[in-house]
């Protein structure tokens, strides 16, 4: 398992966690098919939470929050984002979606596009941006990940990491306030894990919300507030980084720790 | 074990390749001959080409352009003439024919004005190199030409001034840089319209410059579409936009099968324009194949897109009726269905109704066609990685926007190679239609070969006709190469 250490230290200053909701998940069961992939989850997310969820493949935490933008249907309970139930309502779901943003494991930038484009593309017909408008936000952004040489480039003409980062900025343009990782650097090169990582950092020092996927140990404890450790579906147990990774309680946290520290 | 260890002290040049693999040279030896082997079919292949030109070209370069018949080229040629040499006088005598069939000749201007517009039309599609004001210039020169083509004093002034105002608006275009038109405009010079607006109104032109009759039949089609529109501008906020939809498309519908008559020849009435009308049984020739091939190919695209789309839909009656469509079609030859269109849809249609016998092959061939570019677009679609429909969902884009802005123009610019070999077959297959009797190039072929002058002429039609054929379909394959490099955005 890569462990990268990262060479400054994140900035908690500013990290704070308000006592407003948001996300909950309440009492949440999803099957595929026959298999139960998610077993009654119950989740609180305050805003300015910075959340890493860890645990063994198959254990079904990718499900999990991509369940928070229903790019998955759950079957049972409830899952609340900023005030909005999400049901099979369209209308609701879009709200949700253009509320949060995702970053994916094989980044999923549009090639057809500019990397320009891929970030004013949903500004411009989902929140109905002006033109200009969008490209400064977008212009704005690609300089927060510092890549805006490449904004007139194709993403095939990108290497992984800036590929990541631009797909990190493409989300950051609908001006989400809640961003989920799914495995943002397990597709990379070491060399390019620890600029992607260093852009999630410096989103999490500006107050984002974020729900993180990865198997970045390292990142856990600088940057998260909370630890989610899952497995068979469940939540098996969370606790503060410090806590979790100096004294973890249950017996399958215990052995997949030592596997992978 | 010391020689294990090793450390580069400095990184090494670039060399230049040697030279046996650059220049002409090492083109020839890594192409031609490269191994005994090959050299040996290089050599092998080089007879045979020169066999067969040798046999060739002789037969294409013979004297007979202006001979009057296949006797006349046998007395050019002694006794077995024909057979060592081509007859070129029956292409000379009717070339005309091949082209128009039986269209009068004092219209056939209009089929050629409509081809020239044709280009005009689709150069904005096609192209986006040709900059605004050329595309202008284009329109103005094709319609000067047809005005000093038609003659007589009102022709010619005209004729003249859309070629002085061509060449006045083309010297500016000329003469003014990019940078400088650019800043012009960012300081507010007017613009000239859209050249898409002429790709747009170009369908009712088209039809209209064909057939003839009265200007306001197309003007009549056309505002269905307006009437369509604003019932979609003015319904959609109240009833929702599916319902809207349904409505707007209903009430062109009713506007196109119950008004458009009335309508039309109520302004004929008042303001009589019109061409004198052509009648479908006129048409042959490339004309024939051209307008069933330009329609068949502008229509089936979207349609098939649709279907393609519907047959990954959702929605379970949608799909059954996708799915049931494409491979009716798909299982059924296209001349069973030219059939239907020419003898079986009388039988259906009430008496009396008079549906043209072009309209009908046009509908069959366009879904002919439309079937399979369904299959072929859904190839492109399953090509797509999944992750592209999660990033726009995840953007919150809704599924048509979705399928607009980033399914479709990748998984249409994957399909480019299959779309294209869709379209030259469906350009092919209008000869299909000589069968029922409309007069194709091959249906004409027969025709010529009836003449007792032409008796006996048979390799120099078809050689015409598959050379005819050949350009229009080696443009198409070409065009569609030109499209794949332009649309690539992998390596810079």
């Amino acid at each position: 398992m890569s462990s990268i250490t990262l060479e400054t230290h994140a900035d908690r200053s500013k990290m704070e966690v308000s006592d407003e909701v948001a996300i909950e998940i309440r009492g949440m069961n999803k099957w595929y098919g026959a298999f139960h992939v998610l077993r009654d989850i119950d989740l609180k997310v305050y805003q300015g939470e910075r959340i890493v969820i860890a645990g063994p493949s198959g254990s079904g935490k990718s499900t999990l929050i991509r369940c928070i933008n229903r790019l998955e249907e759950h079957q049972e309970g409830q899952i609340i984002v900023d005030g909005t139930e999400l049901t099979s309502d369209l209308k609701n779901v879009d709200k949700v979606r253009s509320e949060v943003g995702m970053v994916f494991q094989h980044f999923n930038l549009f090639p057809h596009l500019t990397i320009l484009e891929n970030c004013t593309l949903a500004p411009i017909w989902v929140r109905k941006t002006p033109r200009k408008e969008a490209e400064e936000i977008a212009m704005h952004f690609l300089e927060k990940v510092k890549i805006p040489e490449q904004a007139l480039k194709y993403p095939g003409m990108l290497s992984g990491g800036q590929q990541q980062r631009v797909a990190i900025a493409r989300s950051l343009c609908m001006m989400p306030r809640i961003m989920l990782f799914d495995e943002p650097t397990s597709a990379l090169d070491p060399e390019m894990i620890k600029e992607v990582l260093e852009t999630m950092v410096e989103l999490a020092e500006e107050g984002m919300t974020m729900l993180c996927v990865t198997h970045e140990m390292g990142f856990a404890k600088e940057v998260a507030n909370r630890v989610i450790f899952m497995d068979a579906g469940q939540i098996v147990e969370q606790n503060e980084p410090e806590e979790f990774f100096n004294n973890p309680q249950n017996e399958r946290t215990k052995l997949f720790l030592s596997q992978i520290l | 074990m010391s020689d294990m260890s090793y450390v580069r002290s400095e990184m090494l040049p670039e060399r230049a390749p040697p030279a046996s693999q650059i220049g002409f040279v090492g083109w020839i030896r890594a192409n031609l001959f490269n191994g005994v082997g090959n050299s040996i079919l290089t050599i092998l292949s080089l007879i045979f080409l020169w066999y067969i030109l040798s046999a060739l070209l002789p037969w294409i370069f013979a004297p007979t352009w202006n001979s009057g018949s296949l006797n006349e080229c046998r007395e050019i040629f002694g006794a077995d003439g024909g057979h060592g040499a081509a007859c070129w006088g029956v292409i000379r005598e009717r070339w005309v024919q091949l082209l128009f069939g039986f269209y009068p000749e004092a219209e056939r201007w209009r089929p050629i004005v409509g081809f020239g517009l044709l280009f005009v039309a689709l150069i904005p599609v096609l192209f986006n190199m040709i900059s605004r004001r050329m595309n202008w210039v284009l329109l103005l020169v094709v319609l000067g030409l047809a005005g000093l083509y038609l003659g007589g004093a009102l022709g010619i002034i005209a004729g003249l001034v859309l070629l002085g105002a061509a060449g006045f608006v083309g010297f500016k275009a000329f003469t003014t840089s990019k940078e400088d038109r650019a800043a012009e405009i960012a300081s507010g010079a007017k613009r000239l319209p859209n050249p898409f607006i002429f790709s747009a109104i170009y369908p009712f032109i088209a039809p209209w410059l064909l057939w003839g009759g009265s200007i306001w039949l197309p003007v009549g089609a056309a505002l269905g579409f307006v009437v369509g529109y604003f019932a979609y501008r003015f319904l959609a906020p109240i009833v929702g936009s599916l319902a809207g939809l349904i409505i707007a498309v209903l009430a062109a519908l009713v506007w196109w099968l119950f008004l458009t008559g009335g309508f039309a020849s109520i302004m004929q009435s008042i303001i009589p324009i019109g061409l004198e009308a052509v009648e479908s049984r006129n048409f042959g020739g490339f004309m024939l194949s051209i307008t069933i091939g330009v329609v068949a190919i502008a229509c089936s695209l979207p349609i098939g897109v649709v279907l393609a789309l519907g047959r990954q839909s959702d929605l379970l009656i949608v799909k059954a009726l996708c799915v049931g469509f494409i491979e009716f079609i798909r299982g059924v030859p296209l001349i069973t269905l030219l059939f239907v269109a020419s003898t079986l849809l009388n039988i259906f249609l009430p008496p009396g109704t008079n549906f043209d016998i072009i309209l009908r092959v046009l509908i069959m061939v366009t879904l002919f066609a439309a079937a399979y570019m369904a299959e072929v677009v859904r190839g492109g679609l399953a090509a797509l990685p999944k992750g592209q429909y999660e990033a726009a969902d995840a953007l919150g884009l809704d599924y048509w926007k979705a399928q607009r802005l980033i399914i479709m123009p990748q998984a249409l610019k994957i399909s480019i190679p299959g779309i294209v070999s869709t379209f030259i077959g469906v350009f092919k297959d209008t000869v299909l239609v000589s069968i029922i009797g409309l007069l194709d190039p091959l249906g004409l072929s027969n025709a010529i070969r009836a003449d007792q002058d032409w008796n006996g002429v048979v390799w120099e039609l078809y050689g015409f006709i598959a050379f005819m054929f050949f350009v229009f379909c080696f443009s198409m394959s070409r065009y569609s190469m030109y499209l794949e490099r332009r649309l690539r955005t992998d390596h810079s």
